[in-house]
């Protein structure tokens, strides 16, 4: 192990302590808590809720993620938009029984680029929508969710 | 054999009074003949992979059914048999024609003998570095499982082998199924200043830290030669995650590039990769990323005698695949110019083990490793009548015997047994040895299972194994066979969409039904809760059923009806 993860992982332990003993709160905006588009249970509903509509494919929308999922219970997927004025970046699973699995609204000094571990329990297009100057686009990539073994 | 070592045992052959001068002299020119390979160029790169811990020469019959879909279909590697050689220009009934297909085996199996052997590859691997200075061997992995020796010894006879036969670099599969401990045992103590073991696409769970060199840079007679490692993507799937738990795989295509694009900055004239991909998911990444001179790849098993040439962005890769088995050396080299390569050879190498004497070195170290298991090893089982092998897209009789065996002793009415693609091969009349069935199962997760599933969920299991194997983009396939089905008839269609191409599942003349409860057998399974379960070994229960058996007659192979495959050359009729 480096030096420099050996210190990483050291602050997060800290931070985490820091959590735990209270002098840090997590800055999840609760108020906002989009419970109609988290309930959605189609597509169009979905979109219709984050006021999306129908977006726009965009190749400045990259999905960084596992072709096959290592574990459907945790499936690390990267979003970045690369549009300028970035305010909100939104994962959703289309075979997942409510689709909006995380909605991020990003700040303008924040890079576009987040991370989630989502939850799938079958074979899905994962789709990445993005909310530029007003204005919506998306990409998809599908993500296999498999049984395991049997390989080699 | 140089012809020193010949005139010596030649020597010793007239002082035993066993001489036959005519014959023996046929076998020195045949040997000079078929392995000579004049040195060319500036860098030589030999590659094995996928030995599966096979330390003595076995028989290995090749696939008769190795189906390529889609953009895949009758393209290397999809190609068996008649198409095999008429692809590649072998002559029938040749040594070559015997190594690369499963054209007449019996019969070329006694003629040609066995293959393979850690000590005939080591004299192979001497000759050929002797006029190749500098020549860098890299193992592409699959090199510490598939023998009882390497279970019980968790990998360490092959361990040795590897550092006494000189490879430089390694990358990973089924070595991670002694769990990641054991494989940082290895990097840090035995292979440390010895062997390096490379994989880009291995990083730690929580950060995605490197946790092994993503590449490394050798300089081979002056030349820079980047050596990017990737190990199996699926190895967490198509094996037991919680072997790897803190680390995570995939193909990661973009790390790739960016790999390849630092080592071209580091100065690297010659950039490869060993690769533990598969072939086909080699074939779309040479075609996807840019600056690699060539792909060494492994996993999918495929004995490719000549390289396929991929174009891309950058210019053109080469991908091959050194088959199985230590059946085979891949020997690529290298012309250098002006920083960047000019030119090729390769040529693929069988290891006939008559061909090529034992290297007494490796020799001793193999009798020593197996020594304290001889008497286990050497059990006979019971004796076949049949050929027993297991490659092929859908099954082998040696599968057939463990589906057999797995439903007599568990009482089930349908068997699954893993698609696996390693496993020697027996010929008609030779014993079935403890260590001939640990060929076929010696893995750390041998439990057999026995549950009750219905109908919806075979035909589930069926599907998802399938797409696996036939999924029409390559980044979604996992490079196994397709499982082996007991008792179930049922028919496929690789050409048709995912979820769609089981068809017309039967049990004894009736159709499955999706709500009714079947007894299903099986074993290696991947979720950790199986490890407290109780099941039994595999080889356990395999040989309990061969003992009482005593002769195997040629199992009746239980094979879908294929559809949409009509004259695809993957498939010998």
């Amino acid at each position: 192990m480096t030096q420099r993860l050996m210190e990483r992982r050291q602050i997060l332990t800290f931070l985490g302590t820091l959590a735990a003993a209270g002098f840090v709160l997590p800055r999840m905006a609760f108020a906002n808590w989009d419970k109609v588009a988290f309930e959605a249970k189609t597509m169009d509903e979905a979109l219709k809720a984050l006021g999306a509509g129908t977006p726009a494919t965009s190749g400045d929308v990259q999905i960084v993620a596992s072709d096959i999922a290592e574990n459907g219970a945790v499936v690390p997927i990267q979003a970045i938009s690369k549009l300028p004025n970035t305010e909100r970046i939104a994962i959703l699973v289309d075979k997942n029984p409510s689709m909006l699995a995380a909605s991020f609204d990003l700040t303008p000094e924040t890079i576009p680029e987040v991370t989630a571990r989502i939850k799938m329990g079958q074979t899905s297009n994962v789709v990445v929508l993005v909310k530029a100057d007003g204005k919506f686009y998306a990409a998809s990539k599908e993500i296999k969710v498999t049984l395991g073994g049997c390989g080699g | 054999m140089n012809r020193r070592e010949f005139l010596n045992v030649l020597a010793a052959a007239n002082a035993a009074g066993l001489l036959l001068p005519a014959s023996l002299a046929r076998a020195q020119t045949a040997a000079e003949s078929f392995y000579d390979a004049p040195a060319f160029g500036d860098v030589s790169l030999l590659h094995i992979t996928d030995c599966h811990a096979q330390l003595k020469p076995i028989h290995f019959r090749e696939p008769s059914v190795n189906l390529g879909i889609a953009g895949m279909a009758g393209r290397a590697p999809h190609l068996v048999g008649p198409s095999l050689l008429e692809h590649f220009r072998i002559a029938p009934g040749s040594r070559a024609a015997h190594a690369f297909t499963f054209l007449d085996f019996e019969r070329l199996a006694g003629l040609y003998g066995k293959v393979g052997g850690f000590a005939h590859l080591a004299t192979l691997v001497k000759r050929v570095r002797a006029n190749r200075p500098g020549a860098l061997l890299l193992d592409g992995g699959d090199t510490w499982q598939g023998s009882g020796t390497a279970l019980w010894t968790q990998g360490q006879d092959m361990v040795e082998a590897a550092k006494l036969l000189g490879v430089d670099v390694m990358t990973l599969h089924w070595e991670c199924t002694y769990g990641q401990d054991r494989v940082r045992e290895v990097a840090e103590k035995d292979f440390a200043g010895h062997i390096e073991i490379v994989a880009q696409n291995i990083k730690s769970a929580d950060f995605g830290d490197d946790v092994f060199k993503p590449y490394t840079m050798r300089a081979v007679n002056g030349v820079k030669v980047a050596v990017i490692g990737q190990a199996f993507p699926y190895t967490p799937i198509a094996n037991p995650r919680y072997m790897v738990a803190d680390w995570t795989f995939g193909i990661r295509e973009e790390d790739m590039q960016k790999t390849v694009d630092a080592a071209r900055a580091a100065g690297a004239a010659v950039v490869v990769v060993l690769s533990h991909n598969g072939m086909d998911v080699d074939l779309k990444m040479a075609s996807r990323v840019s600056g690699v001179d060539a792909i060494l790849g492994g996993h999918t098993h495929d004995g490719m005698p000549a390289p396929s040439v991929v174009a891309n962005p950058g210019g053109k890769t080469l991908v091959t695949n050194a088959g199985s088995n230590g059946k085979f050396l891949g020997v690529l080299d290298l012309a250098v110019s002006g920083g960047r390569v000019a030119d090729f050879r390769y040529r693929l190498m069988p290891v006939f083990a008559d061909l090529l004497p034992a290297d007494p070195e490796m020799d001793a170290l193999i009798t020593r490793v197996r020594a304290p298991y001889e008497a286990t090893l050497g059990e006979v089982l019971a004796v076949t009548d049949a050929t027993l092998y297991r490659r092929g897209n859908f099954n082998g009789s040696f599968d057939q015997v463990i589906l057999d065996a797995l439903m007599a002793e568990k009482d089930a009415e349908i068997a699954f047994s893993p698609g696996f693609r390693w496993g020697a091969s027996l010929l008609p009349g030779q014993p079935i040895t403890m260590e001939s069935l640990l060929d076929q199962t010696a893995i750390t997760y041998p439990y057999v299972t026995l549950s009750n599933l219905s109908g919806a969920q075979i035909k589930t299991v069926l599907e998802d194994v399938c797409d696996n194997l036939f999924n029409p983009d390559p980044y979604y396939q996992q490079g196994g066979d397709m499982v082996r089905v007991g008792g179930l008839s049922y028919a496929c269609d690789p050409t048709a969409a995912a979820g769609q191409r089981i068809q017309d599942m039967t049990l004894n003349g009736k159709p499955l039904e999706a709500s009714k409860t079947y007894k299903v057998a099986g074993w290696a399974p991947v979720a950790e809760e199986a490890k407290t379960a109780g099941g039994e070994p595999i080889w356990d229960l395999v040989a309990r059923n061969l003992r009482a058996r005593k002769i195997i007659a040629p199992p009746r192979l239980n094979l879908p009806t294929l559809k949409g495959v009509d004259g695809n050359p993957g498939l010998a009729v």
